[in-house]
C-alpha cells in the first residue's frame, strides 16, 4: 500500500476562511481519534482574518527526522514523512524544534511525538485525506497536477521554501499566484515580516490607488472614511 | 404556570448545557461501524450530504459523502461534530414537568401521564377561553412533513389561527420579495450554474461563517473570471479577498441599491428589451431612483463614491451575473425592500433564468425553504397556498376532509403572538424547534410573556432556554432518529434518512403531535403510521399549488440527488398525469411554461412578467443618536449555530469559540479607552451587557458586532429592538443604535457559569 504518485496536496491560503474543519476532521481520522494532527493560525486576527491551515509538508529531506537521535521518523517510498513509530520514539522533541513548518507535536498522556501522515490509512487506498475532503473552501485540495492546473488558472502550484539558507523541497505545494515564470521558491524568512493587510485585494478603483491596483500590501483602508 | 421553578443556574446544572466530546467507542480506533447512513447534516440550510457511522443505535462518528452532488464531501466544523448531539448527558429521555419542589425544577413524569396532562391543559384553555386561546410556535430546522402536520394539528385539531414559526426571523423578508416581484419563492438557480459567471454580488452574508459551503462555488467561479463584490460592515472571511468591498452602514442598504440602479440607468447599463418584454413597473422604479445620486448615496451608505461607480459599473456591463443576499439585508424593519433592491438590479440587467445568471437568497436553516412552503406559517396553506384565498382553502379542506369555514383564517406573526400572550389573549403555548428566549430581539420581554402563560408545553431533545418556563416538556426526536424530506437552498429536496432509534421514552416529533390530538379526542386527520405516509397527504395537498411536490417520491429524490420543485404529478400543459418530471432546476427559463402563467412568460403571474417594486430607504428605527452612538449588529460565528441549544452541548465546537464577544475596531477602542480583552458594556435602549472585547481593524470603526447563539445574560438579542418590517415581519436584528464603555467590573455570571452556559 503506497499513495499514488500522482495524487498531490495543494494548499491555497488564499482561499481560507479560518472554518477549523479541517482540525475538527483530523481528529475524526481512524487512527488517532481524538487528536487532531493539523492546526489553523490566524495570521494576525486583530487586522486581518487570513488564516493558514498548517498540515505536514512532507519534505523531501525532512528536518525532523534528520534531527531525530531515536530514528523514529521514516520517510516512505512514496514521499510521506510518517509519524513517529511508537517502539522508537523519546518524546525528546528535537523534531518538534527544529520543523521548519512548525508541525510535529509532542502528546503528553501516550509520552510520543504525533503528526499529519497525510492520512495514510486514506491515501495509500486511494482516498483524500480527511481535512482535503472536508475543506468547503477548497483551500486544502488532494488531486492530480492536471486538475490544478485547469481548476486554479490564476495560481500555480510550488513546493520550494527558502529559511535561511535552507532551502526545502518538499511534497506538498503551496499556490502562489500565476505569472510568467513561477517562482523559484517561497522565500518564508523574508516574508516574516510583512503584516496582513485588511483585504488582500486592493480597492482599484479609488483613483489614488489605482498604480498601485495589484500590490496587496499596498490595499487602503477601507473604513478610512469613518468617523468615531 | 410557565415561570422558571427553580434558580436557572440549579437547572443548568441539571439539564445543561453542558459538554459532549470523544469519549468510549467514539474515541476507538478499532470499533467498525456497523452501517454508515446516508443522509444530511442538522443544520443549515446547506444541508450538505453526509454518512453517519452507527453501531449499538449510536452514532459514533462521520464519513464524508463525496457522492452527493452539492457538497462533495466538504463539511463545515458544525457538519464534522453534529454527531456528537447524539446520546448526550443533557438528553430528554423521558417527560418531565415543572416541579418546584424539585432541586432542579424539573420531575420526570411518565409518557401518557404528560400527554393527557398537555391535552387536558388544552382542553381547558379552549372550553373557558375559546379555540384561539392556544397558540403554537413551530421551526424550520423541523422536515417539511413535521412542518406540514404542524399547520394541520393547529387549524384542524386545534382549530387556532395562531401558529407560526422561527422562519419569520430568517427567510419571510426574502419570501416576501420573492412573491412580490416573481410570483414564486425559491432560489433561481443550481449553485452549479455559478461558476462561469461574471460577477458574483453577495448583500449581507457572511458566507463563508454561514454557508460555508457555498464558499468553494464563489471561489470556482473567481477562478474562471468572475468578479466578488461583497456588501458588509464587516470584512468577513469570503470579503478579505474580494475584488470590491462596499462597506455598508448597517440598515443602508437599499439607498445603496437605489443609487447603483440610478448609475445603471443614466449610462444605459440596462436591458431595455428585457424589461420591456418580460416586466412591469420599471418607470416607477426608476422615478424614485433618480433621487440617489452619487454623492447622495455616498453620504446615506457610508460607500465611498468611487466604489459606488464601480459596482454599478460591474454590475451593469456584466454578461453573467449571479446576485446573492441573506440575512444581512433581510434582518431590517426595512427587510423586504431591501431584498427588493437587489431584485430591481436583476431584473434592471435582464440576466435572470440562464445558465449562468441567478438570483437567490441563501437560506439559514435547514429547512429554511421546504419549512416556509408548507403551512406552519401564519398565512399559508400547504403548496404555498395562501389562507385568506377562498380556493385555496376549499382545496386544502377537501384534502383534509373538514369543511372550508371550520378552517381559521390568517393568524399573527411569531413576535406578534408573545404581544397576545402579553395582553391575555393567548393562555396556553405548544412550542416546537423554536428557542425564542434567545432567538428573538428584546428578549427579556419574551421572559416577561412567558410567565404570563398559563400552560406552556415544549417539545424538545434538550431543554433549551426557553423550555425551563414550560409545564411540561416533551421528548421530541433529533434529526438522524427520524426521516422525512427537507428542501435546501437551491429549492432542491432533499431525504433524511433515520440513523438510529429514539432513547428511553423520547418519541418522534410527528408521533408526539398525533398522541396529543388523539388525548384531545380529535384524531382525525392525524392517523399516519409513518413519515412517508404523511408524505403521500402533502404531495396531494400542494398539488396545484405553487409549490408543487405532487410528483416527488422518496425513491426519485434518492435516485437524483434530490429533485427541484415545482415537480408535477400533471402537466402543466395538458393535465395528463406523468410520474417522469424531472423537478424544475431553473427557473424563469424563456419559453418555459408554469401554470399561473399558462404560457403568457416565465414568471408566476397571470401576464407571465415579473414586477419591478418601488424599494424605498427608510431610516432604520433605533437608530443612532447622540445618547446611542454607535450600531450594534448581530450574526454568527462559523462553529455554532442559531440559539445553540445543539451547537453549545458539542465540546468541540464550543472550544473553536467559547463565548461571545464584543467586535470592535482599534479606533473605536482606543477612543473609548477599551484593550483587546477588556470586559466591555454595551447599552442601547432596552439593556445593557458586559462581554469581553475582541478589538480588529475588521469592522467598521462607528460599528460593533455580537454574535447570538448565547442565552441569559450573554444573549446578544437582551440588546436588539423589535422592531419588525411591516410587510415580513421580520425583526430588525441587524442595526440598532449602542453606546459602549469599558465594563466597571466583570459580569456576575464570570466565574460561575461555564462558556457554554
Amino acid at each position: 500500500m503506497s499513495v499514488p504518485g500522482e495524487l498531490e496536496f495543494f494548499i491555497d491560503p488564499n482561499r481560507c476562511i479560518g472554518c477549523q474543519s479541517c482540525v475538527q476532521a483530523c481528529s475524526e481520522c481512524d487512527t488517532h481519534r481524538g487528536h487532531s494532527m493539523i492546526h489553523l493560525e490566524f495570521v494576525e486576527r486583530s487586522l486581518s482574518t487570513q488564516t493558514v491551515p498548517v498540515v505536514c509538508m512532507h519534505c523531501e529531506q525532512p528536518t525532523c527526522a534528520e534531527v531525530c537521535p531515536a530514528d523514529a521518523i521514516k520517510r516512505t517510498g512514496d514521499g510521506v514523512v510518517q509519524s513517529a513509530r511508537k517502539p522508537r520514539c523519546i518524546a525528546c522533541g528535537n523534531c518538534v524544534l527544529a520543523c521548519p513548518f512548525g508541525v510535529p507535536e509532542l502528546f503528553a498522556g501516550p509520552e510520543i511525538m504525533m503528526k499529519c501522515d497525510m492520512c495514510y490509512d486514506r491515501t495509500s487506498v486511494g482516498k483524500k485525506p480527511m481535512c482535503a475532503t472536508v475543506c468547503p473552501s477548497q483551500a486544502l485540495f488532494f488531486g492530480t497536477r492536471e486538475q490544478i492546473r485547469q481548476m486554479r488558472p490564476m495560481s500555480t502550484p510550488t513546493n520550494r521554501f527558502q529559511f535561511g539558507n535552507q532551502t526545502i523541497t518538499t511534497r506538498v505545494s503551496v499556490m502562489t499566484p500565476r505569472g510568467p515564470q513561477t517562482p523559484r521558491y517561497v522565500d518564508v524568512t523574508a516574508a516574516m515580516g510583512e503584516r496582513p493587510a485588511p483585504r488582500a485585494v486592493s480597492l482599484g478603483v479609488l483613483p489614488d490607488t489605482a498604480t498601485s491596483a495589484h500590490n496587496a500590501s499596498a490595499s487602503p483602508d477601507p473604513f478610512a472614511e469613518v468617523q468615531v | 404556570m410557565a415561570t422558571i421553578p427553580v434558580d436557572d443556574q440549579d437547572i443548568i446544572r441539571k439539564f445543561g448545557p453542558h459538554l459532549s466530546t470523544m469519549t468510549g467507542v467514539r474515541l476507538s480506533t478499532s470499533v467498525e461501524p456497523e452501517k454508515l447512513v446516508k443522509t444530511h447534516c442538522c443544520f443549515c440550510g446547506q444541508q450538505c450530504g453526509v454518512q453517519l457511522k452507527v453501531r449499538d443505535n449510536v452514532v459514533i462518528g462521520f464519513e464524508p459523502w463525496e457522492e452527493f452532488p452539492f457538497n462533495r464531501g466538504m463539511l463545515c466544523p458544525k457538519g464534522v461534530k453534529r454527531y456528537l448531539q447524539g446520546s448526550h448527558p443533557d438528553r430528554l429521555v423521558t417527560a418531565v414537568r415543572r416541579d418546584p419542589s424539585n432541586p432542579a425544577g424539573f420531575s420526570p413524569m411518565p409518557y401518557q401521564e404528560a400527554i393527557d396532562k398537555v391535552a387536558a391543559e388544552i382542553s381547558r384553555i379552549q372550553q373557558k377561553y375559546g379555540a384561539s386561546a392556544v397558540g403554537m410556535l413551530g421551526g424550520a430546522s423541523l422536515t417539511t412533513e413535521k412542518t406540514y402536520l404542524l399547520g394541520k394539528f393547529a387549524r384542524v385539531c386545534l382549530k387556532t389561527p395562531y401558529i407560526d414559526y422561527n422562519g419569520r426571523l430568517c427567510m419571510v423578508s426574502a419570501g416576501a420579495a420573492n412573491k412580490k416581484a416573481f410570483g414564486i419563492d425559491r432560489t433561481t438557480n443550481p449553485w452549479s450554474d455559478m461558476v462561469g459567471t461574471e460577477v458574483i454580488w453577495v448583500a449581507g452574508s457572511n458566507v463563508a461563517e454561514c454557508s460555508p459551503i457555498t464558499t468553494n462555488y464563489i471561489w470556482q467561479a473567481r477562478e474562471m473570471g468572475a468578479k466578488v463584490i461583497v456588501q458588509d460592515p464587516r470584512i468577513t472571511p469570503i470579503a478579505r479577498t474580494c475584488d470590491l468591498f462596499l462597506p455598508v452602514k448597517p440598515g443602508r442598504d437599499a439607498a445603496l441599491f437605489a443609487g447603483v440602479l440610478n448609475l445603471m440607468i443614466e449610462n444605459g447599463w440596462i436591458d431595455r428589451d428585457f424589461i420591456a418584454a418580460h416586466t412591469v413597473g420599471f418607470e416607477q422604479v426608476a422615478e424614485y431612483c433618480r433621487q440617489w445620486t452619487p454623492a447622495k448615496t455616498a453620504e446615506v451608505t457610508g460607500v465611498p463614491e468611487p466604489s459606488i461607480r464601480q459596482a454599478a459599473e460591474w454590475w451593469g456591463k456584466a454578461r453573467t451575473s449571479f446576485l446573492f443576499h441573506a440575512r444581512g439585508i433581510e434582518h431590517h424593519s426595512n427587510g423586504v425592500q431591501n431584498a427588493l433592491g437587489t431584485i430591481n438590479l436583476v431584473l434592471a440587467s435582464g440576466r435572470i433564468g440562464k445558465p449562468k445568471s441567478g438570483y437567490g437568497t441563501i437560506v439559514g436553516q435547514a429547512n429554511g425553504q421546504g419549512g416556509r412552503e408548507h403551512g406552519q406559517k401564519c398565512d399559508q396553506l400547504p403548496g404555498w397556498r395562501d389562507i385568506a384565498n377562498p380556493e385555496h382553502r376549499k382545496y386544502i379542506a377537501s384534502v383534509w376532509g373538514v369543511e372550508e369555514k371550520d378552517i381559521p383564517g390568517p393568524g399573527v406573526d411569531a413576535y406578534e403572538m408573545f404581544r397576545k400572550i402579553d395582553a391575555g389573549e393567548i393562555k396556553g403555548l405548544i412550542s416546537i424547534c423554536f428557542n425564542p428566549k434567545v432567538s428573538l430581539p428584546d428578549n427579556n420581554f419574551i421572559t416577561g410573556c412567558l410567565d404570563k402563560l398559563e400552560f406552556y408545553v415544549a417539545i424538545d431533545f434538550f431543554l433549551n432556554d426557553t423550555a425551563v418556563h414550560a409545564d411540561v416538556v416533551l421528548p421530541g426526536s433529533l434529526q438522524e432518529e427520524d426521516e422525512g424530506t427537507v428542501t435546501q437552498v437551491e429549492g432542491r429536496v432533499i431525504k433524511i434518512n433515520k440513523a438510529v432509534d429514539c432513547p428511553g421514552e423520547a418519541r418522534q416529533d410527528w408521533v408526539i403531535i398525533q398522541d396529543i390530538a388523539k388525548a384531545l379526542g380529535r384524531p382525525h386527520g392525524f392517523t399516519f403510521n409513518s413519515p412517508g405516509e404523511i408524505f403521500q397527504e402533502l404531495r396531494r395537498a400542494s398539488k396545484g399549488g405553487v409549490a408543487d411536490y405532487s410528483g416527488i417520491t422518496y425513491e426519485k429524490i434518492e435516485r437524483h440527488f434530490g429533485v427541484f420543485w415545482p415537480c408535477y404529478s400533471e402537466d402543466p400543459r395538458t393535465g395528463k398525469p406523468i410520474d417522469d418530471h424531472p423537478g424544475t432546476p431553473r427557473l424563469f427559463e424563456r419559453g418555459s411554461y408554469n401554470p399561473v402563467a399558462k404560457g403568457a412568460g416565465p414568471f408566476y403571474f397571470a401576464d407571465g412578467k415579473a414586477r419591478f417594486n418601488v424599494a424605498e430607504y427608510r431610516v432604520p428605527v433605533d437608530d443612532i443618536s447622540d445618547e446611542y452612538p454607535y450600531f450594534l449588529t448581530t450574526g454568527r460565528v462559523v462553529s455554532q449555530f442559531l440559539s445553540g441549544t445543539q451547537t453549545r452541548r458539542i465540546g468541540p465546537l464550543v472550544d473553536q469559540y467559547p463565548e461571545p464577544r464584543i467586535e470592535i475596531h482599534p479606533r473605536l477602542a482606543q477612543k473609548l479607552g477599551i484593550r483587546d480583552g477588556d470586559w466591555t458594556t454595551a447599552e442601547t435602549r432596552r439593556a445593557a451587557m458586559t462581554l469581553k472585547a475582541m478589538v480588529v481593524t475588521t469592522i467598521r470603526p462607528d460599528t460593533i458586532f455580537i454574535p447570538y447563539h448565547w442565552a441569559g445574560k450573554k444573549s446578544a438579542n437582551q440588546l436588539t429592538v423589535a422592531a419588525q418590517d411591516p410587510i415580513s415581519k421580520i425583526p430588525q436584528y441587524k442595526v440598532c443604535g449602542c453606546r459602549v464603555r469599558k465594563a466597571d467590573a466583570p459580569p456576575d455570571y464570570a466565574g460561575k457559569l461555564e462558556p457554554q452556559q
